[in-house]
């Protein structure tokens, strides 16, 4: 029979719609106006008592709450509208101790079932929930003349120490070293030693005005393997950094080869966000106190993982994390977790000496951070609140020195694995990063986000609406059929964005309006042959047929097109671009789906399986 | 005999409209150039909203009495809401600095924006998007020779240059910001424009195998008249989505939608008379069609299905 559709069909298409409307029914739900709580400790895990904590904090004041969720390490309060939010954000940094970030927060409130399904609301960009965006760029050169200068400090000491006589080292361009030597033996033992402990480097020899020369270049993959390192560790250390600065939601992400992408939503204040992403972690390599020492010449600190121990150091300095040169984590030969670490020339010559002269005392890593601290003063009778930045010392490694060593070793006896890779990245967080500079900046007021959204979502509306009433118009009850299409269109395309959780962006909302103008464009292909094929004298029942079968071909052609420059649409922009793309192509493929089968089964649910004598197509 | 519009018979005087509006937008490219937006020059842009409207040369003045020199000041949108283009380097506080400096007359005034934009980074993001549109124009080239035959795809490609070079012309006549969301739409123009044109390749492919005794320029017209409806109805469907936003969608997004809104009518145009065009002039004939088909497999699927 013509035009039938058969069972499995309706399942099949039913049970995409019933996807549909359940994926993107999260963004039905309005963000909830929320503070949220976490500790500055990354260890600890807010339990119970701080929920008891928060609420009768809140009553004190009289501020209704709408609900609390304890969320792993994160402690979420949920409130009735933004003047709440902001009171109790107030009551709640005077409550709690600097230990804790409390940040402002839009908390989705998506109900408990679709979140078991993994459903949630779409990912709104900066332009239209307001922050603050920076691209930082890494100096690469930088970078790879701070590691030749570490190589070069350290060959020489490697030299001396195996008596190698040579006459002068110098940099040349960006990645070579030359050394000079007056005999050629001696070139012969130092390029001998350099293939063996600095593989990283290529070697050659040159012969010229009564000397001899070792060009040592750096191989094209560890120039690589720099570039990332000083982009993995700028990305660590920025992390951090925005971590304390307690932002729901931020973004760190490589963007390039060289680039640096930092989004975070809600905040306002640049100059402080730069501030403290602008800082960088340090360590201190320092020997444990002996006992009976004055306490002039000593401090203590507590460990960074255990608060309520501490240990007495030495004032006196080894080395700082400005001559580590690369820390990694690794196993002995026993299968324990150690961290390896390479100090640059001076380092390795302070540390041997320190060492010779104190085995079996024990060495402490101290981790210095810049914290903001909120100080609130009471100036002419009013609250005023001063920023200003703290350093904070605690120590994440004591252990004893077992032997004699200088710019390699090791730090052993770590827990675990996760411990000693742990380790590894708080010590390269405190080495020599390459310096970053700001590329990029851009504030968007919360204002002009809601404003945003607004204007788009009334455009989406106002333009749907008239697209409705023009199809229904010029097609009749095939209008109706290709409204209806449309209309799953838009959720499915919803469903589909939440489902990847596809970032919203106000060029997306423009994507979304084109997809609706652009989505009919298939039926309405398919109508016109409906129309024409049953001029040429066809029969209702073929006319449907002949229709949705021969205008295929011009869609799919068409369609591809529009694909392809999406794709590179994607490729080439940034940001807010992107967003379009993404809403243009996903818009295409399932405009593809609602137009062709969706509608082809409504199609036949009306007119199929029976005699018609006459289409409603306008 | 098939019902058909002589669209082709004004065929002169669509080129002679065609190069003229060519010919004035290359000379605005040529002279004027485009008036790129921040994404692609690099500099400083603050956005304020006052409470109510400013007087734009006082606003200037303040400015220059602050210390800032060489800047641009206009409206956004509303005329409540002032741009302030500053060609000095960033500081971390300057959206506050010239906020403040606004506000020392005790007006009301909010801080809605301020973006910085690095010269590399603009001068990287110009590349890309030229290099991008040419891609774009390259591989569409390729699928629609692919598919279609090379005379099409120097049709369909002719077509989408003269859609891309009159939007442009329009931005540069007329003194629009061009910045990265009017390149999206650009790309936009070329999907849209070259779905239009396929669709009329489609059918002029279709009626070439079909119309046995008719002359190439009857069959384009023929074609041409029997999509005629389609390629209405969808221009206007778009049309309609796009007056929304161009309309409502407020001032961040209203430079896409007026590259969009221009980009459609002339992509409907253009798939009418100048893909059409270029195919009669490179003298399309009934054998461009028929010789691939005993060679590809594709080409001979899209005939089986016809009668």
């Amino acid at each position: 029979m013509l035009n039938s559709n058969p069972i499995w069909k309706y399942f099949l298409i039913a049970t995409i719609l019933v996807l549909g409307v359940i994926y993107a029914l999260p963004n039905l739900y309005p963000d909830d106006y929320a503070v949220q709580i976490t500790s500055s400790q990354s260890s600890e895990s807010l339990d119970q008592t701080h929920l008891e904590k928060v609420r009768s904090l809140l009553e004190e004041k009289s501020i209704e709450l709408k609900s609390v969720e304890l969320d792993g390490r994160m402690l979420l309060v949920k409130l009735n509208n933004a003047e709440q939010q902001l009171a109790a954000k107030a009551v709640l940094s005077t409550g709690f101790s600097s230990d804790y970030i409390i940040a402002l927060n839009m908390a989705a409130s998506t109900p408990d079932w679709l979140k078991s399904i993994g459903a949630g609301p779409m990912k709104l960009g900066l332009d239209l929930r307001g922050g603050v965006h920076f691209l930082l760029e890494v100096d690469m050169e930088k970078a790879l003349s701070q590691r030749l200068q570490m190589t070069e400090s350290a060959l020489k000491a490697e030299l001396r120490s195996e008596k190698i006589r040579y006459r002068a080292a110098e940099k040349v361009g960006i990645d070579t070293l030359k050394v000079k030597f007056k005999k050629e033996e001696d070139r012969d033992l130092a390029s001998n030693l350099v293939s063996q402990s600095y593989r990283q480097f290529t070697r050659e020899t040159l012969d010229e005005d009564d000397a001899f020369y070792l060009v040592m270049k750096m191989s094209e993959q560890s120039v690589k393997e720099i570039e990332d390192y000083a982009i993995q560790q700028n990305l660590v250390t920025l992390r951090n950094r925005v971590n304390e600065l307690g932002v729901a939601e931020p973004l760190v992400q490589r963007q390039g080869r060289n680039r640096i992408v930092v989004e975070l939503p809600g905040v306002q204040d640049t100059a402080t966000a730069k501030r403290i992403i602008g800082k960088t972690a340090n360590l201190e390599y320092r020997l444990e106190a002996k006992a009976g020492s004055g306490s002039l010449s000593t401090q203590t600190l507590p460990f960074k993982s255990e608060p309520n121990r501490s240990a007495v150091l030495e004032n006196d300095i080894i080395v700082t994390g400005s001559n580590v040169s690369d820390a990694n984590a690794s196993f002995d030969e026993t299968g324990m977790p150690l961290v390896n670490i390479s100090l640059d020339g001076t380092g390795g010559s302070r540390m041997l000496e320190t060492t010779k002269r104190s085995l079996q005392r024990r060495m402490a890593v101290v981790f210095i951070e810049q914290k903001p601290e909120i100080i609130r003063a009471v100036v002419d009778g009013k609250v005023v609140e001063k920023r200003k930045n703290k350093e904070v010392r605690s120590i994440i490694s004591l252990a004893t020195i077992q032997g004699v060593f200088g710019n390699r070793f090791q730090i052993t006896g770590l827990d675990s694995p996760t411990e000693a890779a742990e380790l590894a990245l708080l010590l390269r967080a405190g080495s020599l990063a390459a310096p970053i500079y700001f590329v990029e900046e851009r504030t968007v007021g919360p204002s002009l986000g809601q404003q945003n959204i607004d204007a788009g979502l009334l455009s989406v509306q106002i333009g749907f609406a008239m697209v409705l009433v023009f199809m229904l118009l010029y097609y009749r009850v095939f209008g109706v059929i290709a409204n209806i299409a449309l209309a799953v269109n838009v959720v499915l395309l919803c469903a589909l964005m939440s489902m990847i959780s596809a970032t919203l962006t106000l060029p997306g909302i423009a994507g979304i309006v084109l997809t609706v103008g652009m989505a009919v464009d298939a039926n309405v292909l398919i109508f016109a042959r409906i129309r024409e094929e049953l001029a040429n004298g066809l029969t209702p029942q073929q006319a449907i047929d002949a229709g949705y079968g021969r205008a295929f071909v011009a869609i799919f052609d068409a369609n591809i097109t529009t694909l392809i420059a999406a794709v590179i649409l994607f490729a080439v922009g940034t940001g807010p671009v992107k967003g379009f793309a993404i809403t243009l192509s996903l818009g295409i493929l399932t405009s593809l789906f609602t137009a062709i089968v969706l509608s082809r089964m409504i199609t036949n649910f009306i007119y199929g399986g029976r005699k018609v004598t006459k289409l409603s197509i306008g | 005999m098939t019902k058909q519009i002589d669209f082709m018979g004004k065929r002169k005087i669509a080129a002679v409209f065609s190069a003229i509006l060519l010919i004035a937008s290359l000379a605005s490219l040529a002279i004027n150039g485009l008036q790129l937006g921040l994404d692609f020059t690099g500099g400083t842009l603050v956005e304020v909203e006052y409470a109510s409207a400013p007087d734009l040369e006082k606003v200037r003045q303040q400015l220059n009495s602050a210390g800032y020199e060489k800047l641009v000041v206009q409206n956004f949108g509303a005329d409540t809401s002032v741009l302030v283009r500053l060609s000095q380097g960033f500081s971390d506080t300057v959206g506050a600095e010239v906020s403040a400096a606004l506000a020392a007359t005790g007006e009301a005034l909010e801080l809605k924006r301020a973006e910085f934009v690095g010269a590399q980074v603009g001068e990287e993001l110009r590349e890309q998007g030229g290099l991008g549109l040419l891609l774009a124009l390259g591989i569409v080239m390729l699928y629609v020779a692919v598919r279609f035959q090379f005379k099409f795809s120097v049709g369909a490609v002719g077509a989408l240059i003269h859609d891309v070079i009159i939007v442009l012309g329009a931005f540069s006549i007329l003194h629009w910001d061009f910045d990265l969301t009017v390149l999206a739409a650009l790309l936009a123009v070329i999907g849209y424009s070259l779905n239009d044109t396929i669709v009329v390749s489609d059918r002029i492919r279709e009626n070439f195998r079909r119309i046995r005794k008719a002359s190439p320029l009857e069959v384009i017209n023929i074609s041409l008249t029997q999509t005629l409806s389609r390629t209405l109805v969808t221009s206007i469907t778009t049309l309609l989505v796009l007056l929304a936003l161009y309309i409502v969608g407020g001032e961040m997004i209203n430079g896409f939608a007026k590259a969009l809104l221009i980009g459609v009518l002339v992509g409907t145009y253009s798939s009418i008379y100048v893909a059409s065009n270029v195919l009669l002039a490179m003298g399309i004939t009934k054998e461009d069609l028929i010789a691939p088909v005993a060679e590809e497999g594709e080409e001979g699927e899209a005939v089986d299905d016809r009668p």
